[in-house]
């Protein structure tokens, strides 16, 4: 009797090096022709929004840092704005130009390791040697500004956590100096490399229809020629004031998406260039003692300050009913929190919209088609990290 | 996004679905679009393929346990349209024998959001190609976002050095998850209300 059935099932993951993650892919083979993709998620679950229900505001805010740990601030954003909007208050505009900075900081971040890895997926090792040293660099500014490298927690409600050592700032703004040179390093070693663009070009191809109906945003929109960046189309902070261009692609397939990804590190640069240099003087963090904790000097002689700093910490402050979605162009896409408040001091409700979960649902319509060698291709291209896909 | 706009927004959507929609708000520059089951597809229809609308993009479905409630759970689809830029959102309350119609047809990215709604609060849908629990673990029993699932769960998994594999067990906590009441005693906590209560039952009785 003849074999109807010709396909292989291949189990891809949950523990592989180009998985990106804890990522288990069923893949349905015809040769070395994939057919079909099962993605299984849910591997790194860990109840975010669950546990932010029985956090208070500001000890929710931390858990943001550990979704996307790559650009880990660009997530405390979209939170912080959200409550802001349900307290309806303005922070000072010092915070604005800081937080911005090191969004882009968490930007240039992002693309560093997707753009290096990607390169290591398809079998070029230097770049991530190269781009993991400034990396470094930029975590360290993380830890200068926070205290850790990683999960900052450097974002209130209200501002930011403290102003930035002066020290800081100039290396900041030395780095921006040097950093050019890398990205034309890593360009010199990629963009026009053979078996790069082998590998890439025409790999993964997306239509603008598609990406729409895929719910696909930032570079995954972008690469497939929408110029659609919420920081131009819906600012927020002070992303009004500043001049940078966004980079649209024009095939929508992985080499354009890399292409972007690269032109935006460069934006990146530009935008924190520009805040450094108008970087406003005053505090940054609400003056509502109600919102934001007093100064530790305080403590000691003011009554008052005694009483909102334990408020503060043991109860939290209380945000008025009501619900309220606040997305941030994060460096994978549309990031957003849609938040429900019942006038609590806790979150009745925190739904998080991570850009990956829907850019990785598309993953059986991207690689069917295609061989298995290209699935690493386009998964490292979609920018996957499972700390926001798996929540 | 200006509040101009999105009051003309409300208008256009307020005169031409005028029966299907029970209420409409806009709180904080945003519209909330309130219907019911069976209205659900054709409105959303209507937002993608007006031109006034254009809502082209499902952004997300957000699904919310309101235990008190008499129709218990409401789900809150965002949208985003490139063109106009505006956000809309929809929501739908009910009960949970009811089954919702999928939108996996207008918005295919729908497929996955769905199967969360399912995981997480137990929401089934009709018209669902694959209807799967998709973020928890395989052979995983409840529905984790609802208001009455402990926090801390029922299940704990560690490595067995005796068995040699990972095993499941009950959860045993050395110190529960110290939930505190913050309600100000002068108002009465919780505790004091319930006291309370029992005194005057007592009473009556």
């Amino acid at each position: 009797m003849k074999k109807k059935n010709k396909t292989l099932n291949l189990n891809f993951g949950p523990q592989h090096p180009a998985a990106h993650g804890v990522l288990r892919l069923i893949l349905e083979l015809d040769g070395e022709i994939v057919e079909k993709a099962d993605p299984h998620i849910g591997l790194l679950h860990r109840g975010t929004e669950k546990l932010i229900e029985h956090k208070t505001y500001t000890q929710a805010l931390p858990y943001f840092d550990r979704l996307d740990y790559v650009a880990p601030m660009n997530q405390e954003h979209a939170f912080t704005l959200a409550t802001e909007k349900l307290l309806d208050i303005e922070i000072p505009i010092r915070a604005k130009y800081i937080r911005v900075i090191f969004c882009e900081i968490g930007r240039i971040l992002s693309h560093i390791l997707n753009v290096t890895t990607q390169a290591l997926d398809v079998g070029a090792l230097t770049p991530s040697l190269w781009g993991f040293e400034e990396r470094e660099t930029l975590m360290t500014f993380y830890e200068r500004a926070s205290g850790s490298r990683l999960h900052a927690n450097f974002f209130r409600t209200g501002g930011v956590h403290q102003d930035l050592p002066t020290k800081l700032i100039e290396d900041i703004g030395n780095f921006c100096e040097t950093f050019p040179k890398t990205i034309d390093d890593l360009e010199n070693l990629l963009t026009d490399n053979r078996i790069f663009k082998q590998r890439n070009v025409e790999i993964g191809i997306v239509t603008k229809e598609e990406a729409l109906n895929h719910s696909f945003s930032g570079v995954m929109l972008r690469g497939s020629g929408v110029s659609w960046d919420l920081r131009k189309s819906q600012p927020y902070e002070c992303y009004k004031d500043l001049e940078f261009k966004i980079p649209v692609g024009k095939n929508g397939d992985c080499y354009d998406r890399y292409l972007c990804r690269i032109e935006e590190m460069r934006e990146s640069v530009k935008i924190i260039k520009q805040c450094l240099k108008n970087l406003p003087k005053g505090p940054v963090k609400t003056i509502d003692g109600k919102i934001s904790p007093p100064k530790r000097s305080e403590l000691k002689d003011s009554m008052e300050a005694l009483i909102h700093h334990f408020k503060l910490f043991t109860e939290g402050f209380r945000v008025p009913a009501g619900d309220v979605y606040s997305a941030v162009e994060a460096p994978k896409g549309e990031f957003g929190v849609y938040l429900i408040s019942d006038g609590s001091n806790k979150p009745y409700r925190c739904k998080i919209r991570a850009p990956g979960f829907s850019h990785l649902q598309a993953m059986d319509y991207l690689i069917r088609g295609h061989m298995l060698a290209d699935v690493p291709a386009v998964l490292g291209s979609l920018d996957i990290v499972f700390g926001e896909v798996d929540r | 996004m200006l509040l101009k706009n999105v009051q003309e927004l409300e208008k256009t959507i307020n005169s031409e679905l005028t029966s299907k929609i029970k209420k409409s708000t806009i709180s904080f520059k945003e519209i909330l679009v309130e219907t019911d089951i069976d209205n659900l597809l054709n409105i959303i229809q209507f937002l993608k393929l007006n031109d006034n609308c254009k809502f082209k993009q499902l952004i997300d479905i957000a699904g919310i346990d309101f235990p008190e409630n008499e129709k218990r759970y409401r789900l809150v689809y965002l949208f985003l349209s490139h063109e106009k830029n505006l956000r809309i959102k929809v929501s739908i309350d009910f009960d949970i024998e009811k089954k919702i119609p999928s939108i996996i047809k207008l918005f295919p990215s729908a497929n996955w959001m769905e199967r969360e709604v399912f995981d997480m609060y137990g929401i089934k849908f009709v018209n669902h190609p694959d209807l799967r629990r998709i973020l928890t673990d395989y052979g995983f029993k409840g529905h984790p976002l609802r208001k009455d699932f402990p926090l801390t769960g029922f299940n704990e998994v560690r490595y067995s050095e005796k068995d040699k594999k990972v095993i499941y067990e009950p959860v045993n906590l050395e110190q529960n998850y110290r939930n505190f009441d913050f309600e100000s005693p002068w108002e009465g906590t919780k505790y004091i209300k319930e006291l309370n209560k029992k005194k005057d039952n007592e009473k009556k009785e």
